[in-house]
Parts: structure tokens; C-alpha cells; sequence
């Protein structure tokens, strides 16, 4: 029996290459993504051991605010100069150094553009020589106040900095230094950077007053073991000299500094693997859809070889092993290719990775978790796929079989009712996810998509015949065009599957769509109704919060003629009550209140001292705070401040939370505005004051002055970004799809050689035959384009309708895009028709219509 | 020896001397042996032969669905030999009809819509006239919006020959057309072939190996080894069965004769 089942399988190879390559595809995106967050876990591994290299031990400042997951990255707290003659004097200390360092010094390049990085930090820190891991490569160290080095990575990203140049950088104090770039450094092993950090090294003098904002402070203090003691030793002793916990000071050795590092790095590099997951999960989802049919198909023609067998006394248990054997096969055969391909795109990945960020590439491994995931994938995918047209074969008279009568069409009122409850269940699911809170939220989600979309796919063959006749009345202006439309209805369940395959892609990215394009709709009526700034100054951000500029702009911006109102927004990461959140502060809180068409409830809205705070009722009421309580928050620098409410407002759809008076920012991390609103006086030219302020913010290049279309105009521009990302993901799924329509038809036009070879042998050209093939795969994806559009915009609006008290108070619906896509899907048809068209028009008439 | 079978009427398909190889060396086999035949208008020609004696390759490589190795087909004044697949299409779709054994009509399509299809396919309408005669003849108005699998064997094959019929022809090929008949229903179609041609003056040229199909015929051609040995005019079935005895004795009498040599 095993023999036979293998021969069989041996003699339709392009059978088997079209249901494997399906399965290929979905392990290659599952164990690509492993290798590829393997290979870059372990290239930071090697990363960090060395970025604390010669650093025995370590002491920092506890951050007075994050260094925890709720809040971004922690500013080290500043420790004052004469710590570093206490941990001097621990015995069995070789060496201190003092380490005044921060990210956010950023270079203006060549192009007078800031010089931006995909993820390493820009520091900012002190020179304090060179050492084992620490070169230069030209020029000096920085001697005077006005003097620079950068590292080599820097020099380079900013357009060929040379020693002598003049550099401008902009750091956490405002406004735009300019220093004499006298030294460019690398890292052993000739070494380019650390990670692809940017790197700017000033005298010590210079980087505390403008890293860390204080003079003689430091945010570190590496320190050196004598011979003979061990690093753990001397982390204990120095704890214990500088007071231990109590003390405020975090003591670590380099070996956990790495290790911490390491970590964190990790469990970024998981989320990613997760996302990559996750699609490589639809993929798979929609590949199961292809090998379902191809099975079905496959059975369906084996059917008289399947009754051959029962007939000469095999069992049905054999009948069922020798399907399961093929789809084990194909699995093994799948999953070992998609491995294989996994393993090069994992590779090329990293590659394009390792060039962009700088990141030196550890060897390349493939992990035990790669493997294992893509056998259990692919052979579970295919085997599953398979038990169900398995099932079917093994229950065919074997005598009904062999005399070839036709199965008739079973109906579909068993499809239908179990696709209408499974579609029922998903929708509840998704509707309890949308509605519900707490940890099982996106689990009811995605799993109610998930069901719904089986649920749908259940549904298609009943829909398939009235839709697709009416789809096809298009094309019935020909013959060709009509015979193929009625070969499309021939076999509802075959074009159903075929259709849902590419139902899912679809339905997902117009989902997406429905959900961006309300986003973008909600968001330019909110500007036009809910705000009255005519000009907004902003800037891209990066990890430690948005673009910042000199307050100074704000202040000239305001005294224009023609400004009739400005207001500065202020942003930092900080513990309000022990909890680390964002905080937003305005030093006019009656400007800023009438910009955002905020009114008053309780008490005022503006400042009559320091330490003052406003609050949205919503937000009060479930914090328990009332007019007149106190919050307790601690910023980045300085001791916490007692903020008490003055004045409670009703939250808009842009604007919600708690506002602090303007005295607070001094101990931000950088005293710098991130946004700047400017309300035009009647009768004055916006675009004339837009240019002067232009003017203004030419020293401030992370920073730029948009009316409020334009600002609305960038904010929509990041949507579209995601949407971008999230087609090319997705592109998968659809591809896999078209290779069901290749797969459906080259099999139907297998099947149907002898009516082919009629057509042919009446008068029809090959041209003509292509034609009807080509239809009949239009059809087929057009029908898969318009459930995937109808559904995706149903789910896109429960979304919506879910996020309505998140600002989603417009439901919009990207009908142009959904247009392209069916037309994209139309074209996927004709694409997908290609060869089987080609196959159908070369059928030998003379074999076709003798052939029995 | 080359039997020419010749008459003197108007020619509506011809062979010249027509060879047809298939395969080379040990594995050659020679189906058509120089075969010249000429098929009169407006006349019902059945071809016979056992198993092997190429007549179905003949009627194939008449009708232009298979190339000839030597020789010319013409139908009409129409060279066939060396024509591009365009213009055998083109050829198939005005000059010539087919008839099968297993009927081959499109499932998807009403019997109407399989009558009209080569019409349709062509891009043709149907002489309103001719239709009505043709539906007549073969006695399916009321079967006329019908799918094949709701129709018997024998109204799917009156079906076929409606089809073939329709856009009128110069010739119709039928290949084993009562093959999966029952007799009765054998006979309805043969009496509706001998029809066409007696009034309609359409000519059809018949494979078969039934002799009582044959009777039908008004001329009887005879195959053996690929080549043309005998014929007979206006035949009954008992002497087509006599010729065929005959020429089953004589192959089995080479046969015998090669063995011994």
C-alpha cells in the first residue's frame, strides 16, 4: 500500500510542487524569523560583552524616573563630583573614571539636516582618553572647551566630516553650539562604532553643562579592580562605602551591565520575532486553505484508483493512511525546502540589518527552535489540511467509484449551517474582545478574527454560485468568456476555497485600511473643529520622546505681528504618584486652553503659582482626585515636586490628561519645548507668518513650523508608513493565494482535457481557449476580492465602532484603495491564468477527445 | 499494391496517397500505407476495417486533427497538409463537423446552446431556416433547454449531430457514433444520418466496425494494414459482414503466413 501510495505521489509531480510550495513558503517566513532574531540576539550578545569592556564595576545613580517596562528609557540620576574620591578610597580599587554621558547629541550633517540613526542612541559624553577598546584614527583629543571628537560611524553619517571642520550639534541645553571637530575615533577590531551609536565627545567641563545639565556631576563611574580582587568583591565593598541601597547608588559589575543589556535587547527582538510570526501565521492560515483544495481535487481524481484499492481489499483505514501518507510527504518534503529558504532569508535579513545599523554579524545559526517549528508546521498544516478530503475518499463505495458516476453535488445545507454557527461565534468572540478589557482582550480578538474568517470561508461555496454567475454576466458578451464563467460555477466548493484563500489576505489589509482611514478622517475633523491653531511647530522624535527646540523661537514666533496668541507644549517622561507615565507641561495655561477649546468645570484654567496642575474629569475621577488635591511627581531631575489641581476640564477627542504649570520643566530632562501652537489674528497671512517662522527655527533643524492641514497632511503620512509595512507582510498571504487560483485551475483544466479537446476540435482558437481559462481565474479572484473587501470593511467598522470613545469618531472608508484592490485582484486572475491558459490551448485535441 | 478508389462526382475530401508513421526504429509502426481515397459530396461513406487497420487515423487525418508523414488531404479544394494550427481552426469551424462516440457535449450548456456552439464560437449566427429544419429533423424541440446529464444516450448523441449539422458542413466525420448506443437508439441515428444526406445533400463520412451501421452507408470503404483493400456500393449488412469475414481471413491467412516465414 505505501508503495503505491508513493508511486502515485512520484507520477504527479507538478501536483506536488504546486501543494508544497504553498507549505514552503509559510515554514520559510516561520523559521526565517528565527533565524533572523537569533543571529541578531547573538550579534548583541558580542555587541555589549564589549561595550563594557575594562569595566570591572560600575556605579550609577538610581533614576528617579523609568528604568522600568511602563516608562521609555531611564536617565541616570547625576552623581556629584566627590563620590568619585569615596569609591577611590575602597581598597582593592586599580582606577575610577567618571562618565558623563547622555543620549541626544545630534550632529547636523553636510546637508544642515540632523543626523538620525534606526535605533542606536546619539550620546554625548566626556573624553577621557583612549584604552583597549577606545582608538583614535585621526587627528586629537579635544583639549579646549570649543574642541570635538566624533567616531567614525558619526563622521561618516554626516556626510564626510573631516578633522578642522566646524560642527554644529544640538544637545539637552537649547540652541545650536557649534565646535572644531579635532579627532575621529573608532573601536578595536577596527570598528566603526559600538551598535551603530553616534558618538560625541566633548571635555568633561563641557559634556556635563550640556549632557547633564549640571557642572562637575557625572552619570557613571567606571571603576577598575586591583590584581587579586574580584569584581563581585569590590562591587560589594563599593556598595557598602557609598551607603548601599539606601545611598540611592546602583552598583553592578560590568557582567551584569552586560547582562541587563543583553536582556532587554532580547525581549525586543522576541516582540519583532512575535509580529514576523504572526504574519508567517496567515501565511500559513491561507496555505492551508490551498492544500485543503488541492487535496480535495487530488482525491477527487484519484477516486477510481481509491475504489481499485477497496475493491482488491484494502480498508478504509488504508485508504485514509495512503492520503495521510501523500500529505506527510509533502510535508516533510515542504518543510525541510521552507527551512532551507528560511535559514537565506534569515541570513539576508540580517545582512541588510547588520549593513544598515552597523551592527558587526555574528555567525550565522540556525536555532533548535527554527527546526523544530518548521516540521511541526508544515507537517501539521499539510496533515490537517489533508484528513478531510481523506475522510471523504475513504467513504466512497468502492463500486460507485469504479463505475465513474458522477458524485453528484452534495448540498450544501451542512456547509452552510455549521459556516453560519462557526461565523456567529467568531463575531461574538470579536465583539466580546472589542468590548471587553483586560488580559484576554487581543487573544478574543484575534481569535474571533480567526473564526469569523473560517466561518466565512464555510459560507463562500453557497455564495459562490449567485455571485459568481452575476460576476461573470461581465464577461458572457463572449463565448469563451461565457463557457468561462460556467466552468467557475461548475464546482462551488473548489472556487469557494479558492476565493477564501485570498479572502483572507484581503479581508486583513482592508481592515487595516477602514481602521487608518477612519484614524486619518477622525483626526483632520478633530483639527478642524476641536483646535484653533493655525501653526504648529513639531518634529519627529526619537526613544526619549519628541523633537525639542529653543524656547528662545518661541518667545521671537510670539512678538510677530500678526500672532495673536502662542502657546509652548513642554514633554517628559515622570513618576506622578509612583506610577511612570508621559506628562505635558505649558507655561500659559490660558493660551494653551483656548487653542484646544478646553473649558473650564472645576476651578481655573491657567496658572496663578508654581506647581500647579489641571486634570480631565474623566481622568480625575478614576484616580480619585478632586479640585485641590495633590500629585506627586518626579521628573527626570531634582527632588519631586507636590503639583496640586487648580482646574478640571472635559476631555476632547484630541485632548485628555494632566497638564503641569510651565515652572516644573527645569527639571525635565531637556528644557526645551517639543511643541509650539500659534493662533493667527484675523486679516493677517498664515503663509507669511510660516515663513518668518521658518526663519526663526533655522538654527532648530529636528523641528519645522506646518499649518494645520500640513500637520495633519505628516500625522496621516506615518498611517500610510504602517499600512506600506503591513501590505508587504501580508503580500505573502495573497501570493500564496494566487498559487490556489494556479493550483485550482491547471487541476480543473487537467480534468476537463477532453472537453477542451471538443472545443478545439469544433473551431475554437488557442487564443479563444486562453480566454475562457483566463475568465474563469478572474472570476474566481475577483468573487475571493469582494468577500475579502466585504468582510475586512466589516471588520475594519467593529474596530472603529469600538475605539469610538478613543478618538475614532469618524468611520471611513478608503473606497479608492478598495477599488484598486479588486482591480488588483482582477490583474492577480489574469497573472494566475497565465500558465494554465497556456496548457489548456496546447491540448493535443486528437489524445483529448480519445481519451477515456 | 495502391487501390485508388475513385467515382466520378464532385470531391468533397480527398487522400493522396497519404502515409502516416508512428515512432521510428524497432518501435516504427506504419498506421496509413500509401492511402489515396476520394469522398463524393452528398454521399454517406462508412469506412471499415479490424482493430490496427488504421481506419480511425485515416478518418482523423481527413478531418485535419492529426498530420499526415507523406502525401496530401484536401477537403474541398482546400490543401489541408502543412496548414498552421490558425487556419485549421479556421477550416474545423467552416467546413467541417464532427460526431463522437462518447457524444462530448459541454455539460455547462443547455442542448441549444451545444447546437449553436461551434456557431457561436465562430461568431456566426445560425440560418433561422436550417435551425428549425435541423431541431425538426432530430426531434428535440422540447428537450431544447435541457442539460446533457438530464438527456439519454441516444437524444445526447441526436444532440451531437444536431451540432455537427448546423453550420453546414462540407463534411461530417462520425466516429463510432452508435458505439455507446443501444440498438434502438443506434438505428434512430443512422436513419437521421442517411437522412441528412438524401435530403439535405450533406456528406458524412462514417468510422465503424458494426456492419449493420455500415448498411446504412451508400458506399463502404475497407481497411486492412493501413491500407485501402475493398469496397462496396449501396451495401447491405449481410454483405458487408461477408467482406469482413473475408478480410479477416486474409489478414489472419498473412499472419499465419509471416509466422511460418
Amino acid at each position: 500500500m505505501l508503495r503505491a501510495t508513493l508511486k502515485s505521489l512520484l507520477s504527479r509531480k507538478l501536483r506536488l510542487v504546486l501543494s508544497g510550495l504553498a507549505v514552503v513558503l509559510g515554514v520559510m517566513f516561520v523559521s526565517g524569523a528565527f533565524v533572523l532574531t537569533d543571529t541578531m540576539g547573538r550579534s548583541f550578545d558580542s555587541l555589549f560583552s564589549s561595550v563594557y569592556q575594562g569595566i570591572d564595576v560600575n556605579v550609577t545613580q538610581k533614576p528617579k524616573v523609568g528604568g522600568d517596562q511602563d516608562v521609555g528609557p531611564s536617565q541616570q540620576g547625576n552623581i556629584p563630583a566627590a563620590t568619585l574620591d569615596k569609591v577611590r578610597a575602597v581598597p582593592g580599587v586599580a582606577s575610577v573614571t567618571g562618565d558623563a554621558t547622555a543620549d541626544g547629541a545630534r550632529v547636523i550633517g553636510k546637508n544642515g539636516k540632523v543626523v538620525t540613526t534606526f535605533g542606536p542612541p546619539r550620546l554625548g559624553g566626556n573624553w577621557v582618553g583612549t584604552s583597549d577598546l577606545l582608538q583614535l584614527r585621526e587627528g586629537r583629543a579635544p583639549a579646549a572647551d570649543n574642541e570635538i571628537v566624533v567616531n567614525v560611524t558619526t563622521a561618516k553619517s554626516a556626510g564626510g566630516l573631516k578633522v578642522g571642520d566646524d560642527v554644529g550639534v544640538l544637545t539637552l541645553q537649547p540652541g545650536k553650539k557649534v565646535f572644531k571637530l579635532v579627532g575621529i575615533f573608532g573601536y578595536s577590531g577596527d570598528r566603526d562604532s559600538l551598535g551603530g551609536s553616534l558618538e560625541v565627545l566633548f571635555t568633561t567641563p563641557v559634556a556635563q553643562e550640556l549632557m547633564l545639565g549640571e557642572k562637575d556631576v557625572y552619570s557613571g563611574i567606571n571603576v577598575t579592580a586591583a590584581a587579586g580582587v574580584t569584581n563581585e568583591k569590590l562591587r560589594d565593598d563599593v556598595a557598602a562605602a557609598l551607603g548601599g541601597e539606601a545611598g540611592g547608588f546602583q552598583v553592578k559589575t560590568g557582567k551584569q551591565l552586560t547582562d541587563e543589556t543583553t536582556k532587554s535587547f532580547r525581549e525586543g527582538l522576541a516582540f519583532f520575532n512575535n509580529v514576523l510570526i504572526g504574519f508567517a501565521g496567515v501565511a500559513l492560515f491561507v496555505g492551508t486553505f490551498l492544500i485543503l483544495n488541492t487535496f480535495s481535487i487530488i482525491v477527487a481524481q484519484r477516486t477510481r484508483e481509491l475504489a481499485l484499492m477497496r475493491a482488491l481489499g484494502g480498508s478504509r483505514g488504508q485508504t485514509l493512511g495512503s492520503v495521510i501518507i501523500e500529505a506527510v510527504a509533502i510535508g516533510l518534503i515542504a518543510s525541510v525546502l521552507g527551512l532551507a529558504a528560511g535559514v537565506g532569508v534569515g541570513v539576508l535579513l540580517a545582512w541588510v540589518f547588520g549593513n544598515v545599523s552597523g551592527v558587526a554579524l555574528a555567525s550565522v545559526g540556525v536555532p533548535a527552535a527554527a527546526v523544530i517549528s518548521a516540521f511541526v508546521v508544515g507537517l501539521l498544516v499539510t496533515v490537517v489540511a489533508a484528513v478531510l478530503p481523506a475522510l471523504r475518499a475513504s467513504r466512497i463505495p468502492p463500486i460507485a467509484a469504479l463505475q465513474e458516476v458522477a458524485t453528484p453535488d452534495r448540498p450544501l445545507t451542512k456547509l452552510t449551517v455549521s459556516g453560519a454557527l462557526i461565523g456567529a461565534a467568531g463575531g461574538t468572540m470579536l465583539g466580546l474582545g472589542l468590548a471587553g478589557q483586560g488580559d484576554n482582550t487581543l487573544w478574543l480578538i484575534l481569535g474571533g478574527v480567526l473564526v469569523s474568517f473560517i466561518g466565512v470561508a464555510l459560507l463562500t461555496p453557497l455564495l459562490a454560485r449567485p455571485v459568481v454567475s452575476l460576476l461573470g454576466r461581465l464577461f458572457s458578451w463572449s463565448v469563451p468568456g461565457k463557457l468561462g464563467r460556467l466552468n467557475s460555477g461548475r464546482n462551488p466548493r473548489r472556487t469557494a476555497i479558492t476565493a477564501a484563500a485570498l479572502m483572507v489576505g484581503l479581508a486583513l489589509i482592508t481592515g487595516v485600511n477602514v481602521i487608518l482611514a477612519s484614524a486619518k478622517q477622525s483626526l483632520s475633523s478633530q483639527a478642524s473643529t476641536q483646535v484653533t491653531v493655525d501653526l504648529i511647530i513639531s518634529g519627529d522624535g526619537d526613544d526619549n520622546g519628541p523633537a525639542k527646540f529653543d524656547p528662545a523661537v518661541m518667545d521671537a514666533a510670539a512678538k510677530l505681528p500678526g500672532v495673536s496668541s502662542a502657546a509652548s507644549e513642554y514633554w517628559d517622561f515622570a513618576q506622578v504618584d509612583g506610577n511612570g507615565t508621559g506628562i505635558s507641561a505649558t507655561p500659559d495655561m490660558a493660551a494653551y486652553a483656548s487653542m484646544f477649546k478646553l473649558t473650564a468645570t472645576e476651578g481655573t484654567l491657567q496658572w496663578t503659582g508654581p506647581d500647579q496642575a489641571v486634570i480631565d474629569t474623566e481622568n480625575a475621577k478614576k484616580r480619585n482626585l478632586t479640585l485641590g488635591s495633590t500629585m506627586t511627581m518626579q521628573f527626570t531631575r531634582g527632588e519631586p515636586h507636590q503639583v496640586k489641581i487648580v482646574g478640571l476640564y472635559q476631555r476632547s477627542d484630541v485632548m485628555g490628561g494632566t497638564i503641569v504649570s510651565g515652572d516644573v520643566v527645569k527639571d525635565y530632562r531637556s528644557a526645551q519645548p517639543s511643541w509650539g501652537y500659534l493662533r493667527v489674528s484675523d486679516g493677517a497671512s498664515v503663509d507669511a507668518i510660516q515663513k518668518q517662522v521658518d526663519q526663526l527655527l533655522v538654527d532648530n533643524p529636528e523641528v519645522s513650523v506646518a499649518n494645520r492641514a500640513e500637520y495633519v497632511d505628516a500625522q496621516s503620512a506615518q498611517f500610510d508608513q504602517l499600512l506600506v509595512m503591513i501590505q508587504v507582510l501580508l503580500a505573502l498571504a495573497i501570493l500564496i493565494a494566487v498559487l490556489g487560483i494556479v493550483n485550482t485551475l491547471a487541476l480543473s483544466v487537467l480534468e476537463r482535457t477532453r472537453e477542451l479537446g471538443l472545443l478545439r476540435a469544433i473551431g475554437m482558437r488557442r487564443a479563444q481557449t486562453m480566454r475562457m481559462v483566463t475568465v474563469e481565474a478572474v472570476v474566481i479572484s475577483t468573487f475571493g476580492a469582494l468577500l475579502g473587501l466585504a468582510v475586512g470593511t466589516g471588520l475594519g467598522a467593529a474596530v472603529v465602532r469600538a475605539l469610538k470613545d478613543d478618538g475614532f469618531t469618524k468611520l471611513a472608508f478608503p473606497w479608492s484603495q478598495m477599488a484598486t484592490y479588486l482591480l488588483l485582484a482582477a490583474l492577480v486572475g489574469v497573472i494566475a491564468a497565465v500558465l494554465p491558459s497556456i496548457r489548456a490551448s496546447r491540448v493535443n485535441v486528437l489524445q483529448a477527445i480519445s481519451h477515456d | 499494391m495502391t487501390t485508388t478508389v475513385t467515382t466520378g462526382q464532385a470531391v468533397a475530401a480527398r487522400a493522396v496517397d497519404v502515409w502516416k508513421v508512428y515512432g521510428s526504429g524497432e518501435a516504427q509502426v506504419i498506421a496509413l500505407h500509401g492511402v489515396s481515397v476520394e469522398l463524393e459530396r452528398g454521399q454517406f461513406t462508412a469506412i471499415m476495417g479490424p482493430s490496427g487497420s488504421g481506419k480511425s487515423t485515416l478518418m482523423h487525418t481527413l478531418a485535419g486533427l492529426d498530420s499526415v508523414t507523406r502525401g496530401e488531404i484536401f477537403i474541398g479544394d482546400t490543401r489541408l497538409t502543412g496548414m498552421s494550427d490558425g487556419d485549421l481552426t479556421n477550416l474545423r469551424r467552416t467546413k467541417v463537423g464532427f460526431i463522437f462516440q462518447q457524444f462530448n457535449l459541454l455539460p455547462t450548456l443547455t442542448a441549444e446552446e451545444n447546437i449553436l456552439l461551434p456557431l457561436s464560437i465562430a461568431g456566426r449566427k445560425a440560418d433561422p431556416k436550417w435551425y428549425e429544419t435541423v431541431i425538426d429533423t432530430v426531434g428535440l424541440r422540447d428537450r431544447l433547454k435541457h442539460r446533457p446529464s438530464q438527456l439519454s444516450g441516444g437524444q445526447q448523441q441526436r444532440v451531437a449531430c444536431a451540432r455537427a449539422l448546423v453550420s453546414r458542413p462540407e463534411v461530417i466525420f462520425a466516429d463510432e457514433p452508435t458505439g455507446n448506443l443501444d440498438s434502438r437508439s443506434g438505428a434512430e441515428v443512422l436513419s437521421f444520418l442517411r437522412n441528412s444526406v438524401r435530403e439535405y445533400g450533406q456528406t458524412i463520412v462514417m468510422v465503424t466496425h458494426d456492419p449493420n451501421a455500415a448498411s446504412y452507408a451508400d458506399r463502404v470503404i475497407f481497411l486492412a494494414d493501413g491500407q485501402v483493400v475493398d469496397e462496396l456500393l449501396a451495401p447491405s449488412a449481410d454483405a458487408v459482414l461477408d467482406k469482413l469475414k473475408g478480410l479477416d481471413a486474409k489478414v489472419e491467412s498473412a499472419a499465419d503466413a509471416s509466422q511460418a516465414g
